[in-house]
């Protein structure tokens, strides 16, 4: 066996091992929820249950929590779209040394560690009032996720020809006119990738909310108390539904994908 | 309904740089003026003046009487056609050519119809539904123009348009453009550094060199007296021959140079005792066997022949070892002389210049 | 700003400005302000508020250093911290240079789909999955006593090596994500200018490869540090009570001793670890603060 080929299967075995390893334990995680022991195992394998899937459904605090939870996340889209996408416009148009600076704070928020925002969120808003709770964890996940959705729109921004916003100005249209027309649509893609990267950025956080929720719950903290209080199973069935709707949107998203490179490819065929 | 463009004593200044220095012109309604220079000659930023995306530094644009002073490129009457077109690549084609009526609120049957119009107008049909980027470099021209005159404007701002166009393609849009200027009457004005296209489109030209206007006149005008050596040499081909001014009777001067003494026309601004060029157009230069007293002529030898189609383009090689070109149409019954012939250049007093040395420069700041 | 009113006019340029401005100052730097404050102020009770009692003070931070057990767990967060992020690097730098050069584009962008879903079910689900695995009645257990390694069920949840192992598995996608797209803007014609000219794998991947890949190492280095370091899932999942993480005492301080001005002291010492961590990174390996592109 030549080195070459020695290489090549080295270096497969160790793409193989390593997506196992990324998803054997949400495997092991998931079939949890499936198996009929008290305490959440795989092995021994016992039998196939869907007590704890019941079990999730009568949960009124899960229900609770997932309520809470999509409510935060779809106030944060609607908060830090809009300002992430301003953001990128006002720093695609100002002087390189401005530029700089303001990037170095829109950039920050990434950088720091979740309780510290948590805390400092609660430490501001609590003097004005706004007690912890699910407001004030809205505030304290955009201060994050909006700069998530500025680099998503600031890198598309890239290639967006300005003659195309003169274009129009001399075409008459107001500068109202010109944002929506002209420059919003070609920010489509990044806007829309910001808001699901939003939305998945807020259900999923912990750090900041266990700081800023009060009393209230969200599905994170949820999950979080009850691998502390008293585990069963039920939170692997969660999880497991969890895993499934993730892996039905990364399919759907595939297909999508690839046909859209096949149409595209049909298009360049058929110009030639 | 077209209006004219005053140039009022305009200057643009960068910093320190200046880049448009004191122009004054008046362009006429319904006209097809260019400017015409090299790179970093100023033209742009005039169009930009005009179009509203620059306000001068001093002095007025105002089209059709009125001062166009703080009134932003939306408002301004005029519609700009782009270098790089600036088409909307993610509309079909006749949401591109009828946008300028979309934002002032015109229904959308009658913007249809009115792209449908355009498209005819312009030489381009059935592409209505099209995307951008199904259309080739010269459909793309059309659109663009089509674009810019659905807002019926009252000045058409063109920004080098053809530059990025193969040779035939550019000079089918040159007849193209000027037949879609004569049918709809509105004023154009093209800024471009190929003095082919400006001479072959134009009503009048306007010659610039960094930031000044040297000359404006019409293109026969242009190429047969230019003001001066820059408008000369830049438009059209040369042979030069420095030299002083000896003596001037009845506007033909007395020039001596180094190959000898020639007569031939006074340029303006230049006068008796001034060092400055000669000016003559190859094509009004013939070679001969011998002087002839009654006409200029110099010494030369024949270097190179360059054949190009119907013209023949003869270098020759004077005694003081410079190159001269002489150009003589396609006469397969009677070639030109053979390389390393020594013979005459001849070239008749009317049809030589004496101008100054060079362009009215930037004054410096 | 001129250019931007130039583009936009004035009243969209306003509304810009204004919601970056409601952005940076009452999320971001206000409320760090406010921290800093709060670090150096005393828990009072409310009626002491503003009389006498109530003067800046370092005592917050007294606290800390007068407390060895603190001081010992704030370093041992540094250093297993370190460890992890070294671990990540270690294990992502070949997947980043394989995802990005030697495989086809299309089943690396497959791949990079699958793994989305490990990061999209969160951590505290990726921490509880290891929880399980390494429990004592879990399948680690269950399958090396099975093939007769072990003789008794080992306790893998003590100390802090179950910390690491949950750190690595929640965070190691920040390490590669970063890494990836800075080897792949890498122009292949280099690596091949390299081997042409006889330089051996390692040479190229020190001298040609690596090099490049520096901005996104810094990324994924400080990305990864920042979580671990700041991490309350997993510490608090896998942990036992041999081995505590800094986080967690910020959480004692703030919920259960109610004193959200210690806490916010701590807090303010976790931030200040982070930025010396990030500026040490880009000293170390020479890049600016635009390394973070995601």
């Amino acid at each position: 066996m030549t080195s070459q080929t020695f290489a090549k299967i080295a270096m497969r075995v160790y793409l193989a091992l390593f997506l196992a390893y990324m998803l054997l334990p949400l495997a092991i995680m998931g079939g949890a929820g499936l198996n009929n022991t008290r305490f959440p195992s795989v092995y021994p394998w016992v039998g196939l249950t869907d007590r704890w899937f019941i079990d999730l459904w009568n949960d009124q605090r899960m229900w609770g929590s997932v309520r809470n939870t999509t409510w935060v996340a779809l106030a944060v889209v609607f908060i830090s779209v809009p300002i992430g996408t301003a953001a990128a416009i006002l720093l695609n148009s100002v002087k390189p040394n401005v530029r700089s600076f303001l990037y170095g704070f829109m950039v920050a928020p990434i950088l720091t560690p979740g309780a510290v925002i948590g805390i400092s969120t609660l430490l501001f808003w609590n003097s004005f009032g706004v007690s912890a709770g699910l407001y004030l964890s809205v505030l304290g996940q955009v201060s994050f996720v909006a700069a998530y959705v500025m680099l998503l729109v600031l890198a598309r921004l890239q290639s967006f020809d300005p003659a195309l916003e003169e274009a129009a100005l001399d075409l008459g249209a107001s500068h109202g006119q010109v944002i929506r027309r002209i420059l919003v649509p070609h920010l489509y893609p990044a806007i829309g990738a910001g808001a699901i990267i939003a939305f998945f950025q807020s259900v999923e956080n912990f750090n900041v909310t266990l700081f800023t929720r009060g009393n209230s719950d969200t599905l994170t903290v949820y999950v979080g108390s009850k691998i502390r209080s008293g585990i069963t199973p039920t939170i692997n069935a969660l999880a497991l539904l969890l895993i499934v709707v993730t892996v039905i949107c990364a399919v759907i998203y595939e297909v999508l994908r690839r046909r859209a490179e096949k149409r595209a490819a049909a298009l360049v065929a058929a110009e030639d | 309904m077209s209006e004219d463009v005053h140039l009022s004593q305009i200057c643009m200044d960068f910093g320190s740089f200046r880049a448009v220095n004191n122009v004054e012109v008046t362009i006429k309604p319904g006209e097809f003026f260019s400017f015409l220079g090299p790179s970093g000659c100023g033209k742009t930023t005039i169009l930009r003046l005009i179009s509203g995306f620059m306000e001068p530094t001093q002095g007025a644009v105002k089209i059709g009487g009125k001062d166009m002073k703080g009134i932003r490129p939306n408002s301004r009457p005029t519609a700009l056609i782009f270098q790089n077109l600036a088409l909307f690549p993610l509309m079909p084609v006749w949401e591109n050519i009828t946008f300028g009526l979309e934002v002032r609120g015109v229904s959308k049957e009658l913007r249809r119809a009115k792209a449908e119009e355009l498209l005819q107008l312009v030489d381009l049909h059935d592409s209505a539904d099209k995307r951008i980027s199904q259309l080739s470099g010269g459909q793309k021209q059309r659109v663009a123009i089509a674009r810019a005159l659905a807002v019926e404007p009252k000045v058409m701002l063109l920004d080098e348009p053809l530059s990025a166009l193969d040779l035939k393609l550019r000079q089918h849009m040159r007849a193209e453009l000027r037949a879609i200027q004569k049918r709809t009457g509105v004023t154009f004005i093209y800024i471009t550094h190929d003095q082919g296209e400006a001479l072959a489109m134009s009503d009048r030209v306007g010659v610039m060199s960094q930031g000044v206007l040297q000359q404006v006149a019409t293109p026969q005008e242009i190429y047969n007296n230019p003001v001066n050596g820059f408008v000369a040499s830049f438009v059209g081909e040369n042979n030069v021959v420095s030299g002083r001014v000896a003596s001037v009777a009845g506007g033909v001067a007395s020039f001596e140079t180094a190959k000898g003494t020639f007569r031939a026309k006074l340029g303006a601004s230049v006068a008796m005792g001034d060092q400055a060029k000669l000016f003559v157009r190859p094509e009004f230069c013939t070679l001969q066997q011998s002087a002839d007293p009654s006409v200029n002529s110099i010494a030369v030898e024949v270097t190179e022949i360059a054949f190009e189609g119907n013209f023949v383009n003869v270098f020759v090689r004077d005694q003081s070892g410079d190159t001269h070109m002489v150009q003589v149409q396609n006469d397969p019954s009677m070639p030109p002389p053979a390389p390393h012939t020594s013979c005459q250049m001849v070239f008749n007093p009317d049809s030589c210049m004496i101008l100054s040395e060079a362009a009215t420069a930037r004054s410096a700041h | 700003m001129q250019e931007l009113i130039r583009r936009y006019g004035i009243s969209l340029s306003v509304i810009m400005a204004a919601m970056t401005a409601f952005w940076l100052l009452a999320l971001v730097v206000i409320p760090n302000l406010v921290l800093f404050k709060f670090s150096f102020r005393l828990y009072l009770p409310v009626d002491q508020l503003g009389g006498p009692n109530d003067v800046y003070t370092l005592k917050n931070y007294i606290t800390f250093f007068q407390s060895p057990i603190h001081i010992n767990v704030f370093f041992l967060t540094i250093l297993y911290s370190s460890m992890v992020t070294i671990i990540c690097l270690m294990v992502t730098y070949p997947l980043a240079y394989i995802l990005a050069k030697v495989l086809k584009p299309t089943d690396t962008a497959t791949f990079f789909l699958v793994l989305l879903i490990p990061l999209w079910v969160s951590e505290i689900l990726r921490s509880f999955a290891w929880f399980i695995i390494l429990s004592m009645q879990g399948p680690l257990n269950a399958i090396l006593t099975g093939i007769g390694l072990i003789d008794k069920p080992i306790r893998w949840i003590s100390g802090f090596q179950s910390v690491v192992i949950g750190l690595v598995y929640a965070y190691i996608l920040f390490m590669l994500f970063p890494i990836y797209n800075a080897i792949q803007a890498l122009d292949t014609n280099q690596i091949e200018a390299s081997e042409d000219l006889g330089a051996s794998t390692w040479r190229t991947h020190w001298r040609v490869i690596i090099p490049h890949a520096k901005p996104g190492i810094a990324s994924g280095c400080v990305m990864v540090f920042m979580l671990c370091a700041g991490s309350v899932v997993v510490p608090t999942t896998l942990a036992s009570t041999n081995s505590r993480w800094f986080t967690e005492i910020i959480q004692q301080w703030m919920f259960e001793g109610l004193d959200w001005n210690v806490g916010s002291a701590y807090a303010f010492l976790l931030l200040v670890l982070c930025i010396v961590f990030v500026s040490l990174v880009m000293r170390v390996l020479n890049v600016r603060l635009v390394d973070i592109a995601k």
